[in-house]
């Protein structure tokens, strides 16, 4: 490959000599009675052995070149988001896994694919050197702005329930009643990526960037990267914590303009 | 006092429910059913039983606050569409125990019905406010004071004031003097009289109480409730 002399190949020895500094930690940590050797080790063989199956998957589905695992990988990433989204809430109700699965869904795959096809262009669109990547990075920030979103959304109407009602008895119509709480779980879902597109930068350089300049790619072409992803991702955010809220609201206010309180179940 | 349920032809019947029931979430109980109610413009209707008969849950369906599992509520001899529901309950306003209040001043939670598309014609009432709040010695600083500063009477008072002023027709009590002081209480309830009494023919309510002689002062007829059924009685 001609890009193989712009970076330097990594062999499992040097894989190896990196996991030394972790027996390491594991040695300080039995030393000084942390009680950290074991969790130490466990997170270290998880890092590892989910790696390393990503890695197999990954180099599979690139060596196919073909539309069709990619976007069974695609599909498989936003359930695993969906569910990840899901657990992190603790106010829940029937649908909420719909509903959070098809908010990321949707968005992810519509702002990825307006990236893919109408801004980076790639050709064919699935190239999996791009969509991938581009995906996990749209997903892992999209599913903490939905699953942010949702709590805030479910919790603001659990401990404003007479608020909900007092607007509901006085002939307020549900939008009215629950747009107060729309408007902070919007806003909510938003604040990470927000805090994010702040400090990038200065307070550190994000993972992609970094991963492009230890690739060899020139900085000025790097920090292009980063700032498409940065769009991509606050826009995906954005849709997906205003999808995944709006669900939740037509099911938890019925056309009668009535709030389903009791379909919010807390699971704590 | 008996008062016999005469329907004359002058009355107009404003709000009806026949045969409403709504069953127990996850078994095959009743909350209460086989409810008949007839609200007729200008009554005074108690609704009495015990802690947990259903009474709260009864005046939250005729708000059309829950769904229910049979029967239906007619306003004016209609069912109300979904479309029309905000404006059934501008008409029809069901008052929790406790008036929740807005962060605010008491200005700010009296305007809250106003910011509401079914009001969105009619400009604040600022000087019926103040005329209202005249009738129990209060005046302009009362508007200007915060929420959290107000006492537990005063609050219940916020809340009717604000049903008040949004001129409903029917108002659903429930048990609005039962968490107030004896003076509060008493206050509160001079207040709903007052309010029915200003325009005895048309304005309704239909009171939940637990105390015998509040019923007595407040309502021409009783309905009781017991194990989610209703008697009708004295």
């Amino acid at each position: 490959m001609s890009q193989s002399a712009s970076y330097l190949e990594l062999s499992y020895l040097q894989v190896g000599l990196a996991t030394l500094l972790i027996l390491f930690n594991g040695a300080l940590s039995v030393a000084l009675r942390l009680g950290l050797g074991k969790r130490l080790l466990v997170a270290s063989l998880r890092t590892t052995v989910q790696l390393l199956l990503v890695g197999l998957v990954l180099q599979q589905v690139f060596s196919l070149r073909h539309w069709a695992p990619v976007l069974a990988l695609a599909f498989a990433m936003v359930v695993i988001a969906g569910i990840a989204a899901v657990r992190r809430t603790t106010h829940r109700y029937p649908g909420i896994w719909v509903d959070t699965t098809l908010s990321i869904l949707v968005s992810s795959w519509v702002i990825a694919g307006l990236a893919l096809g109408a801004i980076l262009r790639v050709e064919p669109w699935y190239l999996p050197q791009y969509a991938i990547p581009l995906l996990g990075m749209i997903l892992g920030n999209t599913l903490t702005g939905i699953s942010l979103g949702l709590e805030r959304f479910t919790d603001t109407l659990t401990r404003g329930r007479d608020q909900v009602e007092l607007l509901l008895s006085l002939g307020g119509s549900r939008w009215e009643a629950a747009l107060p709480a729309i408007r902070e779980a919007a806003r909510t879902g938003m604040i990470p990526i927000l805090n994010s597109m702040t400090v990038v930068g200065i307070v550190s350089l994000p993972g992609m960037m970094t991963g492009q300049l230890l690739a060899g790619v020139s900085p000025v072409q790097a920090v292009k990267y980063q700032i498409v992803i940065m769009f991509l991702i606050a826009s995906a955010t954005a849709l997906g914590t205003v999808g995944a809220v709006l669900f939740s609201y037509l099911r938890l206010f019925t056309r009668r303009h009535q709030f389903q309180f009791e379909a919010l179940r807390d699971t704590l | 006092m008996y008062h016999q349920t005469v329907i004359s032809d002058s009355k107009t019947t404003l709000l009806s429910a026949s045969d409403l029931g709504r069953r127990h979430p996850g078994d095959d109980g009743w909350l209460f059913h086989d409810i008949d109610i007839d609200l007729q413009a200008g009554d005074r209707l108690a609704l009495v039983g015990p802690t947990g008969s259903g009474k709260s849950l009864i005046l939250r369906a005729l708000a059309l606050l829950d769904p229910v599992d049979s029967g239906e509520v007619l306003w004016r001899g209609h069912r109300v569409a979904d479309a029309e529901v905000p404006t059934y309950r501008s008409q029809v306003t069901y008052l929790q125990q406790r008036s929740p209040l807005v962060p605010g001043t008491v200005e700010d939670n009296l305007r809250v019905p106003f910011d509401l598309q079914v009001r969105s014609k009619l400009p604040f009432p600022r000087d019926e406010a103040l005329h209202l709040l005249d009738t129990f010695g209060a005046g302009d600083d009362f508007l200007a004071k915060k929420e959290a500063n107000l006492s537990g009477g005063e609050r219940q008072i916020v809340g009717l004031l604000r049903a008040f002023l949004a001129q409903p027709t029917v108002l659903l009590l429930d048990e609005p003097t039962a968490s107030l002081d004896r003076d509060s209480a008493a206050s509160v309830e001079e207040l709903i009289l007052a309010w029915q009494a200003d325009a005895a023919e048309h304005r309704t309510y239909l009171w939940v109480s637990h105390d015998p002689e509040q019923v007595a002062r407040v309502a021409d007829r009783t309905l009781k409730l017991a194990r989610g059924r209703l008697e009708e009685g004295a």
